[in-house]
């Protein structure tokens, strides 16, 4: 096994753990959104608490999720451990004095993916106390009813602020990310590849945008009373 | 005198290089394991001969003076390598390959190694492609080639504009794969400052590392030096600024004689000078003339509105263009020898006809076969009635996919699109043809001390053919030298490693370390660059360039000697010997040209009859074209150091060819 | 010709020597437009050595863009700012009278400073000699013509070939990463038939050796291709990376070496 130890400790291979997982976060995350639309199903809650009542009871999804929090362990300790080596690699401290960048495809993205991945971090972290930690272990305005939780939550305008912000930040990161796992996979072809960065685009743009309608929605329907 | 043997193998032409090849002394393995080469230089000769000796088993040290052995100036080379392949069906053969270039070199070069060089031309490609160069293909998956000049075949392959790099890559990762092995070591950021003779054979160098300014001593058996031409004596050239005279100097110096030393080649594609702040010229490779056509203005009223910049080239109609190549030279047109199209282009803008603002230049343009692909493809693509904006747009594509870097790098360098107007032009040193003088195993005057590539001066005569010196340096590397350094080594195998305490090691460091205290403590208040340029630009350019006469070099010997005396009074050298210090680098190479100076004027002098790049005014035939004397100077001027200041000794070296029958050079 | 004279501020990096900390030091210069960067350079030596003082050290020598000598951070960017430029072929035509000019070495943790400008780039021969040859004799090959290639393949392997070693990939990249060097050698000779036969070593040995002098992880960023003075594609960092996979997963290889 010595072969995938040598893998996994490269660079490369640690690269491409950062891109099989961020694929996967990216599948998970288009799950997530399209089962939250349940949201917007009825008026009462019921098609969305029944959903959750599901996604927390069924034994494969329960099994499944524990992948998943595994993933984005994986994904966010090994993307701070390649910040660290990388900021080794340029000697530390302000690099250069001269003041201009080249011009490369979605620099700011591409270039803070570090940064962009600890906020979506903090957020992520501030996004399952609210929810997923008080159905698990308690503390639900009402007992089982998350929609309920949902609606209060999002009467905030700080609490919609700061998940605009974050899904701004999970834009940015897809951005880069999603076409950038298909070349750290090798997956690099002249036919197939502005087919990969045309639906990168538009997953980043769609799949945040989908999940920054539930705020707004909620927040609208509050401040209407 | 000593007589110079060359130890040219007996029997027919043809046979020579595979007889000798058969029956010369080897080494076996296991002695092979426990002697050492040492290889200067890693350029194509260098590197490739330092990959071989050491895939045979020898212990190779290999020394550069570059942070890697790939920045060696072969790299620069753009246009091709010659091989008498005949994959083109075209007539091509070794023999003509070997006749071309013995013609080529105005029949100033040893028949027997130009023939064994046409031999092995065809196993330096062969061996090239299994190393993973990639060079130019057709669609049909086969090699590709294309036209050079002095050749009426198609023997030149290619890789863009970039073949030299290409090929040293290819002899750089082969030096790679031996460094890794452990059979070369390799000494970057190292330069070769002395040789070492003991008992009046090569037994090392002293070297001195540039980055903590330590002198070193480094014993072998034998020492192999590949350091390349001395174009730089020019100041400007197309060279690398570091490419430089000195290890081959030096060994002069202790009694290598140095051969031919006034045969430069003036490269008649580069850009033009600039200005006086300019470090170096920019080749535009020969490649261009296979689709470029040389001219300048008929009327000289259309230089001056030229000059002046009320006149674009574009502006004037065929009618009021002429092209001269093609006038004087119908037969080989734009593709006659380098020299020939350099002293042509002197002729016109001595007329007064030259454009560009100095008047220095003429044009290379490509508009009549840009057109004429253009239409080439619109008659593929079935488009009789394509615009002619559109058939120039295909135009530039196939242009642009032969020549693309070299219109680039001329962009960058002038500001001008050379697809829309034509290239200015103007010769420049580019390639120097004398060298060391070598026998027929690249030895030497010194035993146990061999030259290869440009550093020698044993196969292109007076004039090189192009795409001939990434031919001559591989085939050196490859496939001479790993035979030929038998001859000498095999009578050493009971040499001990060589001791680097011995008192001759010492007394040469000593020697080197005492030019450098000079050099430092000289303090004095001109730069070693403003000695560098006067000597190329306003002494050696001016008087031992594209033409020469007596009066010229008489008094260019005198001003080379006083600007020496002055270089040794009033030099400013800054810096410390013990530390990273590249002007002293540069000093001790200008100090060596200043010398080296001397000699080319003596030689060219000496030279009383015009051949090849050498051109003396006084012998020339009518219409300009070079007179040889066949008589007297068919010979290999090999020269014996005497002394700083003092006469140096000639040796003749007579040049026989049995093979091919002399004729004056004929290209019209 | 006075228009095409123009003074400029320089701001350029001192330093004594690999361990020493170095400084900017502040200089003015009068030159010509049609100069190169480099003969700029010049002149501000020559400048120097006239008032007795240490020139400037900075590394050169083809001056026409293939040796990849060159290099320095000019104004934030490697060989400065122009696409597909090599300093040496950066012309001063390029920066307006009165500009403030930042020259700085390449910047990475395995490129030390030596002096001044001049950084050691011997890595990158390290990451060469751990593979990036076919491992063939002298002698003994087929002839030229007994592969065909097909001319787009040959074109690709080209194209990754013109690769001169300058080291601007790794100090425009954020991670100081060698990956575009490292790759363009392992895709022309995985590309082309010859380099087939030990691509999977290849590949293997020459990540290890990139790893182990100590250079960033690829965070495919492109600054790489944006700086790299021959334009050397991105695609070739795509093809190393299925190779090294290939190699590590589906050959039957179990250790590097």
């Amino acid at each position: 096994m010595k072969w995938l130890v040598n893998f996994l400790t490269s660079s490369l291979g640690r690269k491409v753990i950062m891109s099989l997982t961020g694929l996967f976060l990216c599948t998970f995350l288009v799950v997530h959104m399209i089962g939250n639309l349940k949201l917007f199903a009825d008026s009462d809650g019921h098609k969305f608490n029944e959903y959750a009542e599901f996604m927390a009871t069924n034994p494969l999804i329960k099994t499944v999720s524990y992948g998943l929090y595994f993933f984005i362990i994986l994904h966010a300790v090994q993307g701070l451990l390649i910040y660290a080596s990388n900021r080794a690699a340029v000697g530390g401290g302000r690099r250069y004095a001269g003041k201009q960048v080249a011009p490369t495809e979605a620099r700011a993205a591409a270039r803070n993916m570090a940064m962009l991945g600890t906020l979506i971090l903090a957020f992520l972290l501030l996004h399952m106390w609210q929810f997923w930690f008080k159905a698990k272990f308690g503390g639900l305005a009402v007992e089982g009813d998350l929609f309920n939780e949902v609606k209060i939550a999002f009467a905030e305008p700080w609490v919609v602020i700061v998940y605009l912000l974050g899904l701004v930040a999970l834009a940015m990161h897809l951005l880069h990310g999603f076409q950038s796992a298909f070349q750290t996979l090798g997956l690099n072809h002249p036919k197939y590849t502005p087919l990969i960065k045309g639906l990168g685009w538009a997953y980043s743009i769609l799949v945040p945008l989908g999940f920054a309608t539930m705020p707004i929605y909620f927040y609208v329907m509050a401040f209407n009373g | 005198m000593k007589k110079l043997d060359s130890k040219i193998p007996p029997g027919p032409i043809a046979e020579k290089w595979s007889k000798y090849r058969s029956t010369m002394p080897l080494v076996a393995p296991h002695n092979k394991l426990r002697m050492e080469v040492i290889v200067v230089g890693t350029g194509l000769a260098g590197a490739s001969a330092a990959a071989t000796l050491g895939e045979l088993g020898y212990n190779v040290k290999c020394f550069t003076f570059h942070d890697s052995p790939r920045r060696a100036h072969s790299i620069a080379a753009q246009g091709g390598i010659n091989a008498a392949k005949n994959y083109r069906n075209d007539g091509d053969s070794v023999f003509r390959l070997f006749y071309d270039t013995i013609k080529g070199g105005d029949y100033r070069a040893r028949e027997a190694n130009v023939h064994r060089l046409a031999e092995v031309s065809g196993n330096i490609i062969d061996q090239c492609v299994a190393q993973g160069v990639p060079f130019a293909r057709e669609y049909g998956g086969l090699l590709d080639t294309r036209s050079f000049g002095g050749t009426q075949v198609q023997r030149t392959f290619y890789a863009a504009g970039q073949t030299g790099q290409q090929l040293l890559l290819g002899a750089y990762s082969a030096l790679s794969r031996q460094i890794s092995l452990g059979s070369v070591k390799m000494y970057n950021r190292h330069e070769m400052l002395d040789l070492v003779i003991i008992d009046g054979k090569a037994r090392g160098i002293i070297a001195r590392n540039l980055i903590s300014g330590k002198l070193e001593r480094h014993g072998a058996h034998a020492v192999v030096l590949a350091t390349g031409g001395y174009g730089n004596v020019y100041y400007l050239s197309t060279n690398a600024m570091g490419s430089n005279v000195s290890a081959a100097w030096q060994v002069h110096r202790r009694g290598a004689y140095f051969a031919n030393p006034c045969f430069c080649q003036i490269h008649p594609t580069c850009i033009p000078v600039s200005g006086d702040y300019q470090s170096k010229l920019t080749l535009m490779s020969e490649s261009l003339r296979n689709d470029g056509r040389v001219w300048i203005p008929k009327n000289i009223e259309d230089v001056q509105a030229i000059r002046a910049g009320k006149l674009k080239p574009t502006d004037l109609g065929e009618d009021s263009r002429d092209y001269y190549l093609e006038r004087i030279y119908p037969a080989f047109g734009n593709l006659v020898p380098r020299d020939v199209a350099s002293r042509a282009a002197k002729y016109v803008t001595d007329e007064g006809r030259g454009v560009g603002s100095s008047g220095l230049a003429v044009y290379l343009d490509f508009s009549t076969n840009l057109m004429r692909y253009g239409r080439s493809v619109a008659t593929s693509k079935n488009q009789d009635n394509a615009s002619d904006s559109q058939i120039y747009q295909w135009g530039k594509e196939v242009i642009q996919n032969k020549y693309g870097n070299l219109f680039e790098m001329y962009e960058k360098i002038t500001g001008e699109d050379p697809y829309k107007t034509p290239m200015r032009i103007y010769p420049a040193i580019h390639y120097t043809m004398g060298g060391l003088w070598v026998d027929y195993n690249l030895q030497t005057s010194i035993p146990g001390l061999f030259a290869l590539g440009e550093s020698n001066f044993s196969d292109h005569g007076a004039n090189r053919l192009g795409a001939s010196a990434l031919m001559q340096g591989l085939a050196d590397g490859y496939f001479v030298i790993p035979y030929t350094i038998g001859t000498y080594m095999a009578d050493e195998i009971r040499t001990p490693k060589i001791d680097t305490s011995a008192k001759e090691f010492e007394q040469t460091e000593k020697e080197v370390e005492a030019r450098i205290n000079l050099l430092l403590n000289i303090k004095g208040n001109r730069s070693v660059e403003s000695y560098h340029r006067e000597l190329g630009v306003d002494i050696m350019w001016q008087y031992c360039g594209m033409a020469r006469n007596e009066p010229g070099l008489l008094k260019a010997r005198d001003l080379v000697r006083k600007l020496r005396d002055d270089f040794w009074k009033n030099v400013y050298v800054s810096g410390t010997a013990d530390e990273y210090n590249p002007e002293l680098e540069k000093a001790l190479r200008v100090a060596d040209f200043m010398e080296l100076a001397e000699l080319m004027i003596v030689d060219a002098l000496t030279r009383e009859e015009s051949c090849g790049g050498h051109f003396r005014e006084e012998y020339q035939e009518e219409g300009g074209e070079t007179k040889r004397d066949d008589e007297n100077f068919m010979y290999v001027a090999a020269w014996e150091f005497k002394g700083v200041g003092n006469e140096p000794e000639l040796h003749k070296e007579e040049l026989k060819y049995e093979e091919i029958k002399i004729a004056a050079r004929n290209y019209k | 010709m006075a228009h095409d004279e123009i003074s400029l501020t320089l701001k350029v990096w001192r330093q004594k020597g690999p361990n020493k900390s170095g400084n900017f030091e502040t200089h003015s210069v009068k030159i010509n437009t049609h100069m190169s960067f480099l003969e700029m350079l010049d002149v501000l030596n020559e400048q120097l050595i006239m008032q007795k003082k240490e020139p400037v050290a900075f590394e050169h020598d083809c001056r026409e863009g293939i040796c990849g000598s060159c290099s320095l951070v000019i104004n934030g960017r490697p060989h400065g700012p122009m696409q597909g430029t090599t300093t040496c072929q950066l012309h001063m035509r390029h920066f307006q009278d009165g500009e403030t000019i930042y020259i700085e070495p390449y910047r990475a943790k395995a490129f030390p400073v030596i002096k001044d400008l001049v950084v050691d780039r011997s890595a990158f021969d390290r990451i060469i000699q751990s593979g990036g040859y076919v491992s063939v004799n002298t002698g003994g090959v087929p002839d030229g013509n007994a592969i065909a290639i097909e001319m787009i393949t040959a074109k690709r392997a080209f194209e990754a070939a013109t690769c001169i070693g300058c080291g601007a990939c790794v100090a425009a990249c954020p991670n100081a990463s060698a990956m575009l060097f490292t790759s363009a050698k392992v895709s022309q000779l995985s590309l082309l038939p010859q380099g087939r036969q030990e691509a999977n070593q290849r590949v293997l040995n020459m990540v290890t050796q990139m790893d182990n002098e100590g250079f960033g992880l690829c965070s495919n960023v492109g600054a790489c291709e944006a700086e790299c003075p021959k334009g050397i594609s991105l695609d070739n960092i795509a093809i190393m990376n299925r190779e090294y996979i290939g190699a590590s997963f589906i050959s039957r290889r179990l250790a590097n070496k």
